[in-house]
């Protein structure tokens, strides 16, 4: 199904199954341990040996020697994979760094060997043995020296690096109100609750990963790509996935170690990267430094933004692209964003949830709240004073699809009580703590990614969805089967969805936001033409059937489905391709972010006490589980603003807080009740859907409303994330004197 | 984690002639620092020895008027003892501010006092550390210290102690009971039990190879105001930037010991005698010879705002 033009009234609009609050059909498994996650497929490889990774000692540099002999001759060894053994192999093009090292060295905690043995405590052990004699480098760590070697990099996803329209420094020159400040985020971690793991299977020269991952048809390519064998020949299965973040957008080492790890050793094996490898082994957000320049009139209204970001990378990788948004958000006639990539020997940086946007509105909306102030404007009011209904770079031939954002300010202001905040800052005291409250607008793109799925139906009337999409904890299972049994009248519970499999047609993965709209588009697509085939063979015109509770009807005539699909039950395949609606019509998420943070006046802990939030997504589909997504993305622009940084060693070249008792995340304490409203908005020309992303949008600004509610809080605007007790102290806390 | 060995101990006399018999042997309680370290190999022991069921899960009266707690009482149980609660309240509030309800259903208290740093450098094995390698260097201290300690601290080593409790045992002058190799038993107050870097990091305690824990005891209730009041990075389930357990008692009369600033739970006369004069001159006591590193250095301001914390909430109380 082609969707280049914008969607009609269709069967979704029911809105008899799709929209409502729908109990994850999935929850069950989930909840009583039955859902088979990678590494616990002991039903499919029984005998699977045990690999543990050995990774790099040092940032930079390379093998002189591995000693191995020790290890193989250790108890329960079955055998050991490294660069010197395991052929040659390929590198998917969404790495940067190998994923097997040696004997160069890309980055600290790099596999350079798999040790397999017949238990994990006997391969954890005897990977301690592995002796390797390094010849260290000089690595770059630092991103506040290298950036002032940054380079422009490449288009990333067809955008590129750097905008520029009218003439900004004229328009900044001239501007009543100015500012221009420079904002830090550091790195940070996926820290998803189920590592990356793999169960590897090798029948003849075809290879069966178990894994967890969010895109499967990428991930088959990458692997094929890699391996240096035909994409027919590997089969990944990821049926339920403990959450990714982005971390399982791409192969990583534990897939590729335990497929050369089950070839060496001719049985299957499973590969868990543990939990303090992770942070230097696999992918995280990279640390940006950004400067913002705002020109407005004394009324507020911005005349020339510029948005410039340094990140850095290992050689050949990408730059987070913060400030992506900016392009998008506000009004004003000149215009530059810029992105310079420095050169980093730090394990590799990739997308973690909102790439660009998550750490681009830490520091934009804290430029608005300055402008704000500087106005003498209330920080609501900027906004809408700033909003604009087309792309701002491009014109007004350019319109948004649908963009809501100045109805999220207001309903989400007015539901948070947002007129009763002191706009003079450090005003407000309860107890021993100062009381502060901010806000911020949320902003996240709306991409849409061509989509297939496969729909049968028994000879009972049971409905099943096949797809690769992937459940990575978001409700996708659910919002699937509340698609298919909308568009063919049954109830939810007649449908069966199978996902994760890339025997299954390819769909959009989860990833950007992009899964549950075009995912379930792509159901849609297949239902439809189910729908098309279920009335020919009712023998009604295609636009005189109905489809309800079970039946195909026309008129006062019915006939069931499952009799119509008879004993050998019928199958459709289907897909969405998108046009060029999404060139024609700028389209993202909106949504605006209120926060109330206590501030203890002798100790400058930060305490949230209230967060809220309105956001337009297009149709909500499950307004469960969008809500259970916002209310995580908020929670993880929470840790973004007071406590979530890798703390690189600028010296070693390492991250140094690599395990869960470190690296901090919020934690209940720290959350408190969350309020979320959703605006009502279909929008066509994003899917036949009419909806949007959701997943990301609530980190994009979360930060920031807290950030800002620091500021109302102390009077102490901080710029550099997180927002730590050191830094207030050091900045002027206590403001109250002891 | 190498293999190791594994046992029950029958009785106390057992376990500890148990741990004489086989080198590199280590008692087990909760496990919840000591599996840790096994699995990264920074414990290796060759030989566990189970000292769960010998009867130490106890807390029962002293002679003296006090409390003797079983070295295997669970800190849960510890914390929600009435009497605890009722004569050593700062105690409960300690143990409760630590960790979270699952770890401390399994920590003791003998494993509480004496689990390990939690230096980020101690815990990669690839990194130089004095007290994990004697001799290897100190990664921490020209590294990320922000955790680390301030006083007490040496030129090898500047790792804090990571306890909660044992910052209220300190306050509260209990004493560690043991029964060393061959069976004798010997007693050593809490000041003495924990051990300064100095130029052997690795030693992190009184005890000798082999001595186990049996019991800790609290002399007679002091009375008093008691608070603990732990300042960390998010709101629960993070170690202690800065603590500080405190008794105040009559005529600004008070106590203090405090956590997250020293290789032991630290207390100081000083700060003890400046209680009158408020958090700055008892910070300044408190902190006496401070050696801080750019990371680390905020703690000294944090220590005398959250002392100015406990004052005016006392003040707000009176
Ligand atoms: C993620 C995490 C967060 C934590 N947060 C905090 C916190 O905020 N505050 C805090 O105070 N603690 C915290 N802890 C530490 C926790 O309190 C300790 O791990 C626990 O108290 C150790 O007790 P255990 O019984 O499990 O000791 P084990 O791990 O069993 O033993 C620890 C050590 O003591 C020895 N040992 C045990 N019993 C005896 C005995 N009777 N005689 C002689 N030797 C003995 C063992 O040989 C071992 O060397 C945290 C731990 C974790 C894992
Ligand atoms: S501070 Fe102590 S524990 Fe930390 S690295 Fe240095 S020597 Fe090791």
């Amino acid at each position: 199904m082609k969707f280049d033009t914008p969607a009609g009234p269709n069967p979704i609009d029911r809105g008899r199954v799709v929209g409502i609050p729908h109990d994850r059909i999935d929850g069950a498994a989930k909840v009583t341990g039955t859902a088979p996650y990678a590494y616990e497929r002991h039903d499919v490889a029984p005998n699977a040996a045990y690999g543990w990774i050995v990774g790099s000692a040092i940032a930079k540099g390379q093998i002189r020697s591995m000693d191995l002999r020790t290890a193989e001759a250790a108890p329960g060894v079955l055998g050991i994979v490294t660069h010197a053994n395991a052929g040659a192999l390929g590198k998917g093009q969404f790495n940067t760094a190998h994923l097997l090292g040696g004997p160069a060295i890309q980055h600290y905690e790099q596999a350079l060997a798999l040790v397999i043995a017949d238990t994990l405590e006997n391969a954890r052990d005897a990977a301690k043995l592995v002796r390797i004699d390094y010849a260290p480098e000089q690595g770059r760590f630092d991103l506040k020296a290298e950036r002032l070697h940054g380079t422009m990099p490449p288009a990333s996803f067809g955008s590129p690096a750097d905008t520029r329209v009218g003439d900004f420094d004229g328009a900044f020159a001239r501007a009543a109100v100015k500012i221009d400040q420079s904002y830090s985020t550091p790195d940070h971690s996926h820290a998803m609750m189920e590592p990356h793991a793999t169960t590897a299977a090798w029948n003849g020269d075809k290879l069966t990963l178990w894994t967890a991952n969010q895109m499967i048809a990428w991930s088959v390519g990458e692997m094929a790509k890699t391996l240096g064998i035909p994409k027919e020949n590997i089969r990944l299965v990821a049926p339920y996935i403990g959450g990714g973040f982005g971390a399982k957008l791409f192969l990583r080492a534990d897939a590729l170690l335990a497929a050369l790890g089950a070839k060496q050793i001719g049985r299957p094996v499973k590969v868990a990267i543990a939990r303090p490898q992770i942070p230097n082994n696999t992918t995280h957000r990279p640390a940006t430094i950004q400067r913002i320049r705002l020109g407005a009139g004394k009324d507020g209204v911005i005349d020339a933004i510029a948005h410039e970001v340094w990140s850095g990378d290992l050689p050949g990788g990408g730059p987070e692209t913060a400030a992506q948004q900016t392009r998008l958000l506000y009004r004003g006639a000149n215009r530059i964003t810029a992105h310079r990539l420095a050169v980093l020997d730090l394990p590799e940086g990739n997308a973690m949830r909102a790439p660009g946007e998550a750490v681009g509105m830490l520091a934009l909306e804290v430029a608005m709240d300055e402008l704000a102030e500087a106005c003498g404007l209330d920080p609501v009011e900027l906004r809408i004073r700033n909003d604009v209904q087309f792309d701002p770079e491009a014109g007004p031939q350019r319109p948004f699809s649908s963009r809501k954002l100045v109805e999220c300010l207001r309903a989400g202001a007015q539901q948070f009580g947002w007129t009763k905040r002191n706009p003079k800052p450090g005003q407000v005291r309860d107890g021993r703590w100062l009381v502060g409250m901010g806000m911020a607008a949320a902003f996240r793109n709306n991409i849409t990614t061509d989509s297939g799925a496969r729909i049968g139906i028994d000879g009972q009337g049971r409905v099943t969805v096949e797809t690769d999409m992937t459940d990575i904890g978001t409700g996708t299972y659910t919002i699937m089967a509340q698609t298919a049994a909308e568009v063919l009248g049954v109830e939810v519970d007649a449908v069966t969805v199978r996902l994760g499999d890339s025997r299954f047609p390819a769909s959009a993965g989860s990833g950007g936001q992009w899964g549950a709209n075009s995912s379930t588009a792509g159901v849609y697509a297949a239902a439809m033409a189910m729908r098309a085939k279920l009335a020919d063979k009712a023998g009604y015109p295609i636009d005189d059937a109905r489809f309800e509770d079970g039946l195909v009807k026309m008129g006062n005539q019915s006939q069931p489905l499952g009799a119509l699909a008879g004993r050998d039950g019928l199958w459709v395949e289907d897909r969405i391709e998108f046009g060029d609606l999404a060139k024609r019509y700028a389209q993202a998420t909106f949504g605006a972010h209120f926060c109330e943070v206590g501030v203890d006046i002798d100790t400058a802990e930060v305490r949230i006490r209230r967060m809220g939030g309105a956001f337009a997504a297009g149709r909500i589909l499950n307004p469960k589980s969008a809500r259970n997504q916002v209310i995580g993305a908020m929670t993880m622009g929470a840790g973004a603003a007071l406590m979530e940084a890798l703390d690189v060693d600028t010296r070693f070249g390492f991250f140094v807080n690599h395990d869960m008792a470190e690296y901090l995340v919020p934690v209940h304490a720290d959350i408190p009740e969350q309020d979320v409203l959703f605006i009502e908005e279909l929008d066509d020309k994003s899917s036949p859907m009419k909806a949007k992303g959701v997943g990301e949008l609530g980190i994009c600004g979360a930060g920031a409303a807290v950030a800002n509610a620091v500021y109302n809080a102390t009077g102490i605007r901080l710029r550099d994330y997180p927002l730590t007790i050191d830094k207030l102290l050091h900045a002027g806390m206590p403001v109250v004197a002891a | 984690m190498k293999a190791f060995t594994y046992e029950r101990a029958r009785s106390v006399e057992a376990a500890v002639k148990a741990a004489a018999s086989v080198q590199s042997a280590r008692f087990i309680a909760g496990g919840t620092n000591l599996l840790d370290l096994m699995k990264l190999q920074i414990e290796t022991p060759a030989h566990l020895i189970d000292v769960n069921h010998l009867g130490l899960d106890k807390i029962e009266p002293t002679q003296e008027g006090g409390l003797r707690i079983g070295a295997l009482v669970r800190n849960t149980d510890l914390a929600a003892d009435q009497r605890v609660r009722r004569d050593y309240a700062v105690l409960s509030r300690a143990l409760v501010a630590g960790a979270s309800g699952q770890l401390r259903n399994k920590a003791t208290t003998g494993g509480n006092l004496l689990q390990r740093t939690r230096c980020p450098y101690f815990y990669d094995t690839r990194m130089p550390c004095n007290k994990r390698r004697p001799g290897s260097g100190c990664g921490a201290m020209q590294g990320m210290s922000r955790s680390l300690a301030i006083v007490g601290v040496s030129d090898a080593c500047i790792a804090q102690n990571p306890s909660d409790m044992a910052v209220a045992l300190r306050l509260l002058d209990a004493q560690v009971e043991t029964m060393a190799q061959g069976g004798a038993k010997r007693t050593i107050p809490l000041a003495d039990f924990h051990r300064l870097p100095g130029d052997t990091p690795q030693v992190d305690n009184a005890l000798q190879p082999g001595e186990m824990i049996l019991s800790v005891t609290l002399p007679k209730p002091i009375g008093g105001i008691h608070v603990y009041r732990k300042v960390r990075d998010r709101a629960s389930y993070a170690f202690a930037l800065v603590s500080v357990a405190a008794v105040f008692g009559q005529n600004g009369q008070a106590r203090f010991a405090f956590g997250g600033v020293a290789p032991k739970p630290w207390r100081t006369d000083g700060a003890d005698a400046a209680a009158s004069q408020g958090a700055k001159a008892v910070a300044e006591a408190a902190l006496a010879g401070a050696r801080t590193t750019p990371h680390n250095d905020f703690k000294k301001a944090l220590l005398r705002q959250t002392l100015a914390s406990l004052y005016r909430q006392q003040e707000a109380q009176a």
